[in-house]
This record gives structure tokens, sequence and C-alpha cells, in this order.
């Protein structure tokens, strides 16, 4: 676990005078036009649970890349603390300091931070060879990783004959090779093409399914937080404006800063089914009947409604068409006119996955919990209210 | 301003070098020794070996290091030395300048080394390099004299002053072009200072590091011309004792053989940084 608290990197020879000012609340403009110095961190607290992937992100100058470096004292911290495990990182022995970054954490970079006179093999084989770990063991453990981000094969080459996204694959190889439980990733797919951005995204999602690491990920890109963090911690001008889950920064932003900043955003990623979806308040059950069902329909403008059994379980569907049939034929059942060819889905999906099934279906799509029970009903209307930023569809359907 | 009595610099630095001689000069004598036992043995040595065996090495050098052309001129320019009598001078020089190149990069690297890593030793060597680099050689080759005698010894030392600048110049600018984010993934995987300066930074500031030796071996051979004056002999001495008899031809062979030694040596070296 690895608990920030309070921490402050104020740069410029004479801090302390501006760090007291910061305590009493000064600004970080009128900090720097007294003192000259300039507030890189502005008393950043939050904790990240282990295995969690914890995004920070905020636009260029907000001292996202600082307060990473304060994690692994790249960058000495004025003030504050930083606890992993319990252990503070400010007050370390160098030797101690030595022995963390040997050995429980690692660092992806921005520009991949490849060293041009080693091959493959040995810069992925760097950690481990800076640990004294022998030659034959280290190059083993280095072919392991580098098959686990696909670059079999590729032992032998040097950095300069590989595509930008190759050479971030053998970064994160690196920072694997040593076995850390924390990565530090700076912006690592910042400078990769968009399509290959998204790949490495999603294998990074796949490598942390499998490895569990201790991730804190910074981003300038919306849309990369919300799709890898667990939670994420948006960064203005050295400070921490808002922590919480992607919804929570999508769907309740803290300030005027986070709700500008989320506008813009594709929201399909991080928005489920659960958080645009309808409460089925109009449905049927068997033994209701038609008329009912047609007078229903007719009193909300619906042309289809969904039939529960007792239960809460999801049976189907009927349509107008039908139960006007029926209500002609003087049958009481709706049995015969239940239909079982909707759309499902589980209140966890991404919206993303579902925009293509509501293109097409004539039906409101039902989302069900594990238990067929009908949790919601998924309607263009509500769908599109929560892309375009309205507080999701829960109550107003 | 007239009235203002001359400051004596002359004589300050007659009483320094004096004092120095007179405190230092046992040292700096057992250093001469050491230093001459060196360069002599690798002229013997140079001189000794047969002029084919030598020609062969050099030849292999400059057609793996700057191509088939520079191999073709070689053969044809050492050749040229050796026909026109000049083959143990210019093994005299040869050897002259490998010494003073080598101890250039033993004093300079560790210098430049220093510069980049600490800023106060960065700011006490720069303006002495400065100094080094712009007092005329002749200012030094005089007081070398009192410590080391007449000979190659001086020779090389007034040598080693002159050309080891650029060794200390380009290591210092090497290792501090070593990109950003190389020293902090050094860093940030637990490196501790060697580990950071072997495996890292020195590996990066190769080819710069390179250019500086270039410049080295380019400045040394025209100083151990220049040092013939004090008794350096080589083809120095030739060109050196031509103008004093205003025997010119002799002169102009000398030169010519110079100018062959120098374009080897040059394109030898210049393409050493750009090889992996």
């Amino acid at each position: 676990m690895i608990e920030v608290k309070n921490l402050t990197k104020i740069y410029g020879h004479n801090t302390d005078a501006a760090l007291a000012m910061l305590k009493k609340g000064v600004p970080n403009q009128e900090i720097k036009d007294k003192t000259k110095q300039v507030v890189g961190v502005r008393d950043a607290s939050f904790t990240v649970e282990n295995g969690e992937t914890f995004v920070i992100m905020g636009l260029s100058g907000s001292g996202k890349s600082t307060l990473l470096r304060c994690i692994n004292r790249l960058i000495k911290a004025s003030a504050g603390q930083i606890l992993i495990d319990g252990v503070d990182v400010l007050t370390m022995a160098p030797k101690e300091l030595e022995e963390l970054r040997k050995r429980k954490m690692a660092m992806v970079f921005q520009r991949f931070a490849l060293l041009p006179h080693r091959n493959i093999l040995d810069n992925v084989a760097y950690g481990l060879e800076v640990q004294g770990v022998k030659i034959e063991e280290r190059q083993a453990k280095a072919r392991e990783v580098i098959e686990m981000v696909g670059l079999s094969g590729w032992e032998d080459s040097y950095p300069e004959n590989l595509s930008g996204g190759m050479q971030q694959r053998v970064g994160i190889a690196r920072a694997l090779a040593t076995e850390p439980d924390i990565l530090l990733m700076d912006e690592p797919f910042s400078a990769l093409d968009p399509l290959i951005r998204q790949d490495m995204q999603d294998e990074l999602i796949d490598i942390q399914e499998k490895l569990q690491k201790t991730i804190i990920f910074i981003t300038h890109d919306l849309d990369e937080a919300l799709k890898i963090g667990d939670h994420i911690a948006l960064m203005k001008d050295g400070e921490i404006v808002q922590i919480g889950s992607p919804e929570d920064i999508l769907l309740s932003p803290a300030s005027d800063y986070v709700a500008r900043f989320v506008e813009n955003v594709n929201r399909s990623l991080a928005l489920t089914a659960a958080s645009v979806m309808v409460r089925p308040r109009y449905v049927v059950h068997p033994k209701d009947g038609p008329r009912t069902s047609l007078n229903f329909m007719e009193k909300h403008g619906l042309s289809t409604l969904f039939v529960l059994d007792r239960t809460g379980k999801l049976k189907g569907y009927i349509s107008a068409e039908d139960a006007a049939e029926l209500a002609a034929k003087g049958i009481k059942d709706l049995a015969d006119i239940i239909q079982d060819d909707m759309p499902t889905t589980n209140p966890n999906t991404p919206l993303a996955d579902l925009l293509d099934v509501m293109a097409y279906t004539k039906v409101p799509i039902a989302v069900i919990d594990e238990d067929q029970r009908l949790q919601g009903t998924l309607v263009r209307g509500s769908v599109i209210a929560g892309l375009a930023g309205g507080r999701g569809g829960i109550n107003n359907g | 301003m007239d009235r203002i009595p001359k400051i004596p610099l002359a004589e300050w630095t007659d009483n320094f070098i004096a004092y120095l001689q007179s405190n230092f000069g046992a040292s700096t004598q057992a250093f001469a020794e050491g230093l001459e036992g060196f360069i002599k043995g690798l002229q013997g040595l140079l001189i000794a070996a047969p002029a084919e065996l030598i020609l062969i090495i050099i030849v292999l050098l400059a057609w793996r290091l700057a191509g088939k052309k520079m191999a073709v001129f070689s053969v044809l320019g050492l050749f040229f030395i050796y026909n026109l009598g000049l083959w143990s001078v210019t093994m005299e020089t040869i050897a002259m300048v490998i010494s003073a190149v080598l101890l250039c990069m033993l004093i300079g690297i560790p210098l430049g080394i220093l510069g980049a890593k600490n800023n106060t030793a960065h700011r006490i060597i720069m303006p002495i390099l400065d100094f080094m680099q712009t007092l005329p050689a002749f200012v030094y080759l005089l007081p070398a004299i009192p410590f080391f005698g007449l000979g190659v010894v001086p020779g090389v030392i007034t040598t080693i002053i002159f050309a080891m600048p650029p060794v200390i110049r380009l290591t210092d600018l090497g290792l501090k072009q070593v990109p950003e984010e190389l020293i902090e993934l050094g860093k940030s995987f637990g490196s501790t200072f060697w580990q950071m300066l072997v495996k890292i930074e020195l590996p990066l500031a190769r080819s710069t590091m390179l250019a500086g030796i270039n410049q080295c071996i380019m400045l040394s051979l025209s100083m151990v011309v220049i040092a013939s004056m004090i008794g350096a002999k080589g083809l120095g001495g030739i060109v050196w004792r031509a103008i004093q008899t205003l025997n010119m031809g002799t002169g102009f062979e000398a030169g010519v053989a110079i100018v062959i030694i120098a374009i080897i040596l040059d394109r030898i070296t210049q393409n050493l940084g750009t090889k992996k």
C-alpha cells in the first residue's frame, strides 16, 4: 500500500518561506511573486491499495510527473510523507532508497528510455544486472518477460530497429523483470499512435489482471484514465482537485474545472449499463392479460413491455400489436405472445460495448443480474443523455 | 597610469618556477625518468619492428575503420615515407604521439568525469583549460627545460598540456549530454554511482569522448613537431634542422610525411565513434 500524505514540492533554493506561506493557504502565484519559489506539488494526499491501478491525470504543468518522481525520490519532496508499506521514502538512507528502487518499484518512461548501446535482451535485464544477478539467470528471466510482452525473437535487436510501440513493450518488460510490487508509469503511451496506444492499454489491462501490481499511472488523456484506472486523481496547478472512481469523476465532478475537463471525454468508455439504465417501472406479469398491458402501453406511449415472473425474473417481452390481436381473440393469458429474443446485458458492461446493439435493436436492451432479474432497461434516449453528459437516466424513465 | 610601478609578473613567475624546481625538482626528475623509459621503449619497439608489420597493422586499421580508399592511401603514403628514408624518425614521432595521447586520456578522462559530476570542479577546471589552450606554446616550452631537461620528455609533457583540453572538455560535454530520461532510468532501478557511470553514462558519451580523443591526437601531432625545438627529435627534428640550415628540400620532405601521418591518424580515429 502506498500512502501519500500532505506531499509538497517547492522548487528553489529557499523553500522555507514559501512552505510557510503555502501552509497558510497563499495561492501558488502569490508565493512565486513574493519568494521566487515555484510550487510543483501542493499538499497532495492519496492512498493506493495493493493491486490497483491509480491514475494521476492532469494537463502539462499540473505537477503530475513531479508527484510521480517524488514517490521514488527522483525528486526530493519538500514536505509531507510517502509511506510504502508503512516506511517513509523521504527519510530513507541512501542505501535503503537504492534497495527500494532495486527490488520494490520500477519505472516506465514516456520516451521509453531504452539504452541505445544495448540489445533488447540486455535492456530488459538491466534492473537484474544492477541487482547483481548472474548473467544466465538474468537473461533467462529477461527472455521470460520479453515473451510476456510479445517480443520473442527480438532479443538481439537494438532499440533503434523497433517501432515506438515495441520500444515501450521493452520498457514494460524491463520494469516487470525485477518483479517489483509497484510500477510507476509516466505517460507511457503518450508518445504512441492512437491505435497502438489502445492496443497497449488493452495489453496493460491484461497484464495487470494476471500480475496484480500496484500501478501509479500518469496521463493527460482522460479517456485513457477512465479506461485503465481503478481510481483517478485529477490534478491542477499542483493540487489534487478530485479523487474517485472513473464514474465518480464523470458523473459527479467536484468542481467546474473537472466538469469542463470531462465535457469532451468519450463517456462510453467509463459509463456502464447500470449508470444510464432506466428503472423498469413499466412491466407486466403473465397473468395481467392483454387489455391491462395495452392500456399501460397507450398511457405511457410504449410499443413493447417486458414481462416478469413473480420473482422478478425476466421472461421476455410483448409488443403492442400482438397484445391487441390477443385481446381481439379474447385470450387472457400472455404466455403465447411472449418473445424472448431481446438483447440482454449485465449492469457492469461498458456502454461502448452496447452502442452497436443499441443501433439495431427494436426492443430496449434488458439489463439483468446473475439471477436473471431485470435491473433496468436501456432505451436510446437515456443512453444518448448519458453520453451527452446528463446525470444518467436513473429515475426519469 | 604611468605612475603605477610595473607589476613584476615576470619576476614572480621566475621565482615561482625556481621555487617549484627546488622543492619538486626531485619528484619531477623521477617522473621524467619513468616517462622517458616508456617513450624510449615504445620508440625502440616501433623502430625495431619490421616496417612491413607496422604497415600491415596500420593498413588493416585504416581498412576496418575508414574504408578501402583510406587503406589504399595508407599503403601508398607509408611506402612513400619509407622510400624517403624517414621511416624511423616517423616511428619516433608516432611513439611520442601515442605516449602523449595515452597520458592525456589517463589524466583527462577522470578530470572530465569530475567536471561533469561536480559543479565546483567544473568551475575550477574550465578556466584552466582556457588558459592551457590560449597560452602560446613557446611560453611553457621553455620552463619545461629546467624541470625535465632537453629531449623527448619535456616535448611530450608540453604536448600533453597542449593536447589534453579537448579530452577533458568533450568528456565533460559527453556526460552532460546524456538524456535526462536515461539518467532517471538508471536511478529508478537503483544503480550505484559506478553502475551509472559504466553502464549508462560513459557508453552514451562515447562518441563525443572519441571526438575529443581525435582532436587530442591531431593537437599532439602538431605539438610534437613544435617540441623538436627543445630536442624532441622525430619528424619535427628534421624540419627544425632544415629551417636552421635553410635546407628547404629536406624540410619539405619531412613536412609531407607529417601531413600523411596526420591524414591517416585523423581518418582512422575520426570513425571510431560512429562504429558500434
